[in-house]
């Protein structure tokens, strides 16, 4: 499904002395399909952005087109339900949502608000808990009584039960340990390959934008500051760091070895497989002082 | 939601108010409170409304803001202004329309009763408006230090209040945020039928209460790492200063009371 923003500006606690911009002439076209990263320093609008995907927030001026539906600043509108059963949001610290007293009820609550029947969406809470890579054992606990890993894996499968065309992604890996955060990455990418959903990812991490995204967002006070491919975005690290932002490691890595060899490598490399072939054709051809 | 409510709000602006201490903005708001009763002709609201309306010139509060914070209020005081034109019968036969009848006395109390409602409602709400919650729960810990002779645990119910006030934003982003979560999962909260909308509650409340309880304990802990042990001995990091404003605006307080003793019919 596609998602534009058209010159979408949020100013949160209008007509108050609290009054502040938080958005301001954001122009977003999302394919369906796409896998996109935004990036952006803390305080850039990031949070506010993404909250309008599904219409958690309406912008105070503009538009934003989801799939068939158009949500328009001062305008009320009908279709919200359609809108928020495709795309689904994984808020930061997800597993503060969990309320029900089983995992499996947690789970179905998000597809039966959107009218799924009961047998249904106990099906898709097994498919979802599977996916997430938890045993169907722990359906029938507490989720207040599982560890931390495994409350934030609940809740994402709470999402994905509801079988969103579009999955939006608020720093889901924040708080967990290394291997946790690959893991919830790569299933994260698992399935955006798998079933085709668009996936928008907002992060801080430098290495997952430019490790899974097909194209970066950068946001700077409120507004897109640039766009375009991980490779375009991570070539400018001068850019970036006047942003207060980072390059990821291997790039970090790399600006490293040319400044010490004094030559370019072929590519931006965006993994460590990468950097590993271009060091190794760069030793090929002899290092040259 | 909240985005237009005034009450218990701080607008961190500059004007004479804000700089005043907190112990005597309190003493006014306290003193005026009970003197607003002494008001029963139309010299004496005057001179109230007169002293109020000097006050919120001096806080600095765009006026705007101020109305638009108020409308809730005013429904309610237009429904006591109703009450009392309707139901008072006496004085005068002024108007009457089929079976709605106002005598003279009932618009006059109705009129009297809004307006101390109203002025009321504004001394109040300037208080908070221009006092941080902080300085609040510092300035009623000084005055009500007295009542410590009495065993009265004023330093303990000043911090149970400081803690609360500080963590209503806490809550309310908390709220925003959980409220959010669970429409991203298809909760309607403000449309659809008042039985779902009253269903919607759990999926609030719970995560609430479970991060509630959480924080506590957390807070708890951190309060006694550090060394915490009640007030005993315990000095200020903020002081308060009483200044020759202060004492100018309790004098004011203090003029008005005996001019509204003079004046009142």
């Amino acid at each position: 499904m596609q998602i534009n923003l058209n010159n979408v500006e949020h100013r949160y606690q209008k007509d108050t002395p609290f009054e502040r911009v938080a958005l301001r002439e954001v122009n977003i076209d999302i394919p369906s399909g796409t896998y996109l990263a935004i990036i952006g320093h803390t305080g850039s609008g990031k949070s506010t952005l993404l909250q309008h995907l599904n219409g958690l927030l309406k912008p105070t001026k503009g538009s934003v087109q989801i799939g068939e539906n158009t949500i328009q600043a001062g305008k009320k509108d009908k279709n919200l339900r359609a809108v928020r059963k495709k795309v689904g949001i994984v808020f930061q610290f997800p597993e503060h949502q969990l309320f029900e007293e089983t995992v499996l009820k947690d789970i179905c609550f998000g597809p039966m608000n959107f009218g799924i029947p009961e047998e249904e969406a106990v099906t898709l809470a097994k498919e979802a808990i599977r996916k997430v890579g938890l045993s169907e054992q722990i359906l029938d606990k507490s989720p207040f009584d599982l560890s931390g890993g495994q409350m934030r894996r609940v809740a994402i499968a709470g999402v994905l039960a509801m079988k969103p065309e579009v999955i939006v992604l608020d720093e889901p890996t924040a708080g967990l340990d290394p291997r946790g955060r690959m893991e919830i990455m790569d299933l994260f990418y698992e399935i955006h390959k798998e079933a085709g959903i668009s996936t928008i990812l907002v992060t801080h991490s430098m290495e997952d934008a430019a490790r899974y995204a097909d194209e970066i967002v950068i946001m700077h006070q409120g507004t897109v500051y640039e766009k375009g491919s991980p490779r375009e975005i991570f070539s400018k690290s001068d850019e970036l760091v006047t942003l207060g932002l980072d390059v990821p490691n291997t790039v970090r890595m790399q600006l490293m070895i040319e400044n010490q060899c004094g030559r370019k490598l072929g590519q931006i490399c965006l993994t460590m497989d990468e950097l590993a072939c271009q060091i190794e054709s760069l030793l090929e051809g002899g290092v040259s002082k | 939601m909240m985005d237009k409510m005034i009450f218990g709000r701080y607008v961190p602006v500059e004007s004479p108010m804000h700089r005043m201490d907190p112990r005597a903005k309190l003493l006014m708001v306290f003193i005026f409170v009970f003197i607003i009763f002494l008001a029963n002709n139309i010299p004496t609201y005057v001179l109230a409304a007169a002293f109020t309306f000097i006050i919120l010139r001096l806080s600095n509060i765009p006026a705007r803001f101020l109305i638009g914070g108020l409308k809730p209020v005013f429904y309610l005081i237009l429904f006591t202004f109703l009450l009392h034109i309707f139901f008072t019968k006496e004085g005068n036969l002024l108007f009457k329309w089929s079976f709605i009848e106002v005598y003279e006395d009932g618009l006059r109390q109705g009129i009297f009763i809004s307006l101390r409602f109203a002025l009321l409602i504004l001394i109040t709400s300037i208080l908070t408006l221009t006092t941080t919650p902080i300085s609040i729960t510092d300035g009623l810990e000084t005055l009500f230090n007295p009542l410590k002779k009495w065993k009265l645990p004023i330093h303990e119910l000043a911090l149970m209040m400081s803690i609360s006030l500080r963590f209503i934003p806490t809550l309310m982003e908390e709220t925003d945020k959980i409220m959010k979560a669970q429409a991203a999962r298809g909760t309607e909260f403000s449309s659809g039928p008042i039985k779902n909308r009253i269903k919607a509650i759990v999926p609030l409340l719970i995560p609430l209460f479970v991060s509630s309880f959480k924080r506590a304990e957390e807070l708890a802990t951190a309060m006694e790492s550090r060394g915490y042990r009640g007030g005993e001995g315990r000095t200020k990091y903020r002081l308060l200063e009483w200044e020759g404003t202060d004492t100018v605006l309790i004098a004011a307080i203090g003029v008005m009371t005996v001019l509204l003793f003079i004046l009142r019919a």
